[in-house]
Parts: structure tokens; sequence; C-alpha cells
């Protein structure tokens, strides 16, 4: 992963020391509430329901065991002992006091870590795909892009006050993991006739109270363009986009309102100062951070290990988890291992600080001391030797972190919700637990198959209820709980917005909504059929009739 | 005379700030001295303007663009961009576009709500001039372009980004 040079050290240095004065002036009475509003959010310290929440930056979802291990020590000693993944590959502390935040930003810069920019109105940290470099199915690696647009927003001197949020995803693999058309701006890295590297340029998509997939307004962006195409787009947003109704302020809401063709022309006329400018990515520099996301110093094997395969066909436990929980690999005799924090009665993302540390000594171990997080709040260890799986699985089994069911539906993408966040309608954690216990039975659960549900405890949509294949949101209804439920959503390559089912249920019921909605698609699926395939030819109607027919 | 910062130094400002709308066809009365107008003022009055003893400056609002003046700018000696609130983030496109696509050379000028956070940030967007609010400490307020000893971007400080510099 990037190793920081001395100016990259220094930034986030002075970044604490800048904040760390922030701070006292705010507590001297010097900065009004307002005044430090602003300037606290843009390094990520938002006050919650109990507590101040500290977000902290976690670039493309890279973390090394050093980090893991000071994540850890921060939540002991500044936490509730534990820490929370987020649905953008970034740590949350729930717990920390406003006065220690400076305290920890500085033992977080030990490490190379930092709070910047992971909220207010800014650009925030560019997410990616949790296989970036591993994968099979790659076009190229994504991180090395990432980290160019992470120096690149830093504190970027036009672009630190923009209208609202704006967030990054990049996406290098035929598959899209990373949730990509949902962003302010997705970038799929392509390769074009010629076989030169670049972009797909999405602009205008998201989530929250308005959800759109972004419209696709570059066809091939050569890639050393990078920076000074985002320039542009960025000008045209900053100086375009609306500031008098926070709801309306999102980029997706001015591309919507100009038209994709008449944006992409605005951003075109702007880019026409910038383009072949300084900022222009010379081939040095983009070699220069590719340099540190080479591959670790593989072993060559000549196929799959003998004892993993046996262990396979003699464990049927050890085998569902292969199955389920591990990846294919780029390099033969090498999987890619997930970590599921979705064990039922365990809120999503959730981990302790004594697993947290477990898990660098397993990253040391098996994964050349590295650990990625997923936008669906799991943890991966992405280099692991085929000859060590059968150990690590029980290992990760010990921990809590082998529940066999990455991509099915008990793996819940779910926000912090009602429980800690002050924007929420209703509570999300105690919801996913609902329906985790009741498709409890792993037999069941792996029969239903891939199966996305998400949950968000309001409609800014933290937990890309939109994108679910079944999605919940939790909403208010004259002080009481209630929960629409969403069908048909998808994060990947065909990425859509789910279709509301009807009127909300009361949260005692969602777990006997989500088995009607089960049923239905067993009843109608053709074999090999998943439950998204199966939703998108029979489509809403029968689904409908079934949640809100009458007992009988 | 209010104090002001420019070029890092707190000096006197010589400037008076015609209210926009004050001018009319039967009253057309400009304060003595230097004198900053309204870009619906230039458009009206421009001859007038142009007519003034003292020097001429221009204010844009925050939604008001610099294209609207492409073509006067040799006119001003003088622009100010102004922040109705600290976190609108429009006026820092105004000066670098001035600055970058206009070559406008003169002063650049911060007013309205300008505080000794964001000095560094409109410094690099190309102000060299800030009007801080007026219940801050001017001194306290120059540590804020200090902040930061190295930054990656291309800017009116920095003309090349770092991984241009040697």
């Amino acid at each position: 992963m990037y190793l920081y040079t001395e100016k990259d050290q220094k930034i986030i240095e002075q970044r604490v020391a800048q904040y760390q004065n922030q701070t006292e002036r705010y507590l001297a009475g010097k900065l009004s509430d307002d005044e430090f509003l602003v300037l606290r959010l843009q390094n990520g310290l938002y006050i919650q329901r109990h507590a101040p929440m500290l977000r902290i930056a976690v670039p493309h979802g890279m973390l090394n065991s050093k980090q893991i291990r000071m994540l850890a020590h921060i939540s002991r000693h500044f936490d509730k002992g534990y820490a929370h993944f987020s649905t953008r590959q970034n740590v949350q502390f729930n717990w920390p006091k406003l006065e220690q935040v400076p305290e920890i930003l500085k033992l977080l810069a030990t490490v190379q870590m930092h709070a910047i920019q992971t909220s207010g109105s800014c650009i925030r940290n560019t997410t990616s795909d949790q296989y970036a470099g591993v994968a099979v199915d790659e076009v190229a690696d994504t991180r090395p892009y990432c980290e160019i647009i992470r120096q690149w927003s830093t504190f970027h001197p036009e672009f630190t006050l923009l209208p609202r949020k704006f967030k990054i995803a990049v996406s290098g693999a035929l598959t899209d993991r990373a949730a990509t058309q949902v962003h302010d701006i997705g970038l799929y890295v392509v390769k074009n006739a010629q076989g030169e590297t670049g972009f797909q340029v999405f602009v205008g998509g998201g989530l929250g109270r308005t959800p759109i997939v972004a419209p696709l307004i570059k066809e091939f962006l050569p890639e050393k363009h990078l920076l000074t195409y985002l320039e542009a787009i960025l000008r045209v947003y900053n100086r375009h986009g609306r500031r008098d109704n926070k709801y309306k302020a999102r980029i997706k809401i001015l591309v919507k309102a100009l038209t994709p063709d008449v944006f992409a022309k605005k951003v075109d006329d702007e880019w026409a100062d910038l383009r072949d400018g300084p900022t222009t990515l010379p081939e040095a520099e983009i070699e220069r951070i590719r340099a540190c996301y080479q591959d670790p110093e593989y072993l060559t094997f000549p196929g799959d290990n003998e004892s993993f395969i046996s262990h396979i066909e003699s464990n049927p436990s050890f085998k569902i988890w292969v199955n389920r929980n591990t990846v294919q690999h780029k390099t033969p005799g090498y999987r890619i291992i997930n970590l599921s924090l979705k064990e039922t009665g365990q809120a999503p993302g959730d981990v302790s600080d004594t697993a947290l540390e477990s898990i660098a000594d397993l990253a040391d171990r098996f994964s050349f001391g590295e650990v990625r997080s997923t936008h669906e709040q799991n943890l991966v260890l992405a280099d692991v030797q085929q000859s060590d799986l059968f150990e690590l699985w029980n290992k990760l089994k010990t921990l809590g972190f082998a529940t066999p069911n990455i991509g099915l539906l008990t793996d819940i993408i779910c926000c912090p919700g009602g429980d800690f966040c002050a924007l929420a309608n209703a509570k999300s954690i105690p919801i996913a637990e609902q329906i985790q216990r009741r498709f409890e039975d792993m037999d069941y659960l792996h029969d239903i198959g891939d199966l996305d549900l998400n949950i968000s405890g309001c409609m800014n949509a933290c937990g890309h209820h939109h994108v679910g294949h079944i999605g919940i949101l939790g909403v208010d209804k004259k002080g009481q709980e209630f929960y629409q439920v969403s069908l048909g959503g998808s994060a990947n390559e065909d990425a859509a917005i789910g279709k509301i089912v009807g009127p909300s249920f009361k949260e005692e019921d969602i777990a006997n909504v989500i088995e009607k909605i089960i049923h239905v698609y067993l009843e109608n699926r053709i074999e090999g059929e998943r439950f998204i395939d199966t939703y998108r030819r029979i489509e809403l109607a029968p689904f409908k009739e079934r949640v809100y027919a009458k007992n009988h | 005379m209010q104090k002001i910062i420019k070029n890092r130094q707190i000096i006197d400002s010589s400037w008076n700030y015609v209210q926009p709308d004050s001018l009319t066809q039967e009253k057309l009365q400009f304060p003595d001295g230097d004198i900053v107008v309204s870009v619906s003022d230039w458009h009206s009055f421009r001859d007038l303007c142009l007519a003034h003893p003292g020097k001429l400056g221009l204010i844009l609002q925050s939604d008001e663009e610099p294209s609207c003046v492409q073509n006067d700018l040799e006119h001003f000696e003088m622009i100010a961009i102004h922040f109705p609130a600290f976190g609108d983030g429009r006026g820092y496109s105004s000066a670098r576009e001035l600055r970058t696509k206009y070559k406008y050379e003169g002063e650049i000028r911060a007013t309205g709500d300008v505080l000794r956070d964001q000095l560094q940030l409109m410094e690099r967007c190309g102000f060299n001039a800030f009007e801080v609010r007026k219940d801050r400490d001017l001194v306290e307020a120059m540590a804020g372009f200090s902040d930061f000893s190295f930054t990656y971007q291309a800017d009116l400080s920095n003309p090349l980004p770092s991984f241009r510099r040697n």
C-alpha cells in the first residue's frame, strides 16, 4: 500500500496542529458553535445522540496491521472498546471526548492515518474495490488512482467549501464492487481500442432523498487527464450547485436540472482551460504511486494445494466457508478471504479492541500485514496461501468472523441508526438482528443464495437501502418507527434504484415481511436464478400482493 | 479607516464601498476618494465610474461570475469578492478564475465573513487582501497563513503541483 513521504507526513501533522488550535479556540470561546461546526466536520467530528462521533479515513479501504493496532488502542483508551467500519470503508468511533480528539489525531498521525475531509461539504475519502490488485476480473488496479485523487483532493484550496459533500468511487474490474454508479463521481478504469488506460466518467449518482444512478458523461478520459477533468467537474459544481437548499445541493440535482449533456458540455468548456496544464499527470508520477502497490512476494505454486483440497473434501463446514467467504485470487495457490462482521447479535461493522488486535496478528501471519475494509462493512485478508486456509478458518471461527454468509441475506449493510445517530428517524441495528435471527438456519440461508439486504435508519441512506436487492428504510410516523421496504435495487455494474413495495410496516413485522418476500422468490425462481434475477423477471406485483395479503 | 491585511501586512484600507442601488439617474453622487462599485452599478453607470477622480474597484457577490466583467478588468485596480458566509465557497472559484483564466493582476480582496481558518486557502486561490471580520483580531488571524508549509495542488502560491516541483 501507499507509504507516506516526508511531505505527506508533514501535511497530516500540520493538520493535527491546526485542528488542535481550532479546538482550543472553540473551548476558549473564540469560535462560535456554528463556526466550529464547519471546522470540526471537515475533520470528521460529529456531535451525535450520546457523544461526539469521530470518523477516520481509510483511503480506498487499505489498512496495515500497525494501523489496526492503533485503532484498537484508540478504541480501548478513548472509546468504549470497539470501532465501527462504515459503508464508506472508513472507521468510526462513537464515544470520544471532543477535548481528546486532537490527542487521538496525533496518535493516528504516527501510523499515517487522519480524519481529513471525512465529513463536511468537501471531497471525501475515495472508495474502491476491496479486491483491487488481486481480483481475477480486473482491468487495472484502482488503488494508485485513488491515492492520486486523495493527494489532489486533500486541502484543495478551491474545493474545500462546496455546496455539499462530494464522494468519488473508482472501480477497475468487470464486476463493480464499489457501488460506483451511485457516487457523485464514479470512475471505471477501462482500456480503449489502442490498449491505452483511461476512465469512463459517471457524474451525479447518489442515494439520499433523491436516489439516482449516475449518467455517463465521458466515454474515455485518458489517465493523464484525470485530475484536470475532475477539477473541471468540481469547478462547475462549486460555481453552479445549489446552496439555497441542503436537500438539493448535491451534484446529482445539478446534473439532472441541466441534463447530463448540458452538464458535460459545461465541464468540457471548463476543461478546455485546464487541459494539458500543470495538473496533467506525468507518467512518472503515475508510476511512482503505482510502485507502492506492486504485488507482494508471492510464492510460486504449481496449482491448488493438496491439503487445502482434502480439507474441503472431508469437512463440509470448511467447504461451505471456502465457497462463500473466500474468493479466487489472481495468483495460483492463494485465496482472498472475507471476514464476516455480520454474526447474528453483533452490530454490523462493529469490531472490539481485542478482536482488532487479533485481526492485525492474522494479517501479519497470513496476509503480508494488510487488511482491507469493504463498503459492505466486512474485512478482507487479500493474500492468503491456500495451505493456510484451514488454520485461518479455525482462528476466525474462534473470533466470530467465520460466519459463512458473505453476499447472503444476513450479510446486511446497516447504518448505526437511531441507537447512535442524531439524524436517524428509526433504529436499524435491531432490525438487522431481527432478520438475522429469522434466517439463522444455514441450509435455508444458503438455499436462498446471493441477496443484498440493506438497512438505513433515515433517508440519508448511509445503509444504502436504495441499492439493496431488498432495501429497508426507517421512517418516523407521528413519533413511531416504521419501515418502508423496497425491492430490485443493485449497487453493481447493473446499478438500479429499488422500488418501494407500498405502505410501511411496524418494527415487529419486518422479519415476517422479509420471509414472505423470500417465499415468493423461492416459489418463482427458475433453477440458478438469484433473487434479483427473479425479481427482474416477475417484477414487483407478486411480491406486493403477498406482503399485503390478509392472513389466511 | 478600516485595518485590513494586504500581502500579509496589516494596513489601512482607503476604499469606500458605494452602496448598491444608492445611485439613480436623478442623484449621481459617489463618495470621495477610492470607490468600489457593484456589478450592476458598473454596467449602469460605466462612464460616470470611469470619470470618477479616485481609484476604481469592483465588488462581486458570491453568485456573480467574473465572466460578467471579463472585458472590463483593466479598469479595476481592485476586485472585492464577497463571502456572505464563510461556508459559501463560490468566491474561491471566482478569485482563481480572475487570476488564471483572465490574468487579472490587481488586488483581489475577500470581504464579508472572512476568518482566520480560511486565509491560507483564499491566498492560494489568488486573494491578496483580506477584510477580516471586524470582531476578530487581525494579528491573531495572520497565523492562518502559515497553517501548512506543504500542499499538493497547483495554485497561486505554487504554480506547480507537488509532483512537478523539484
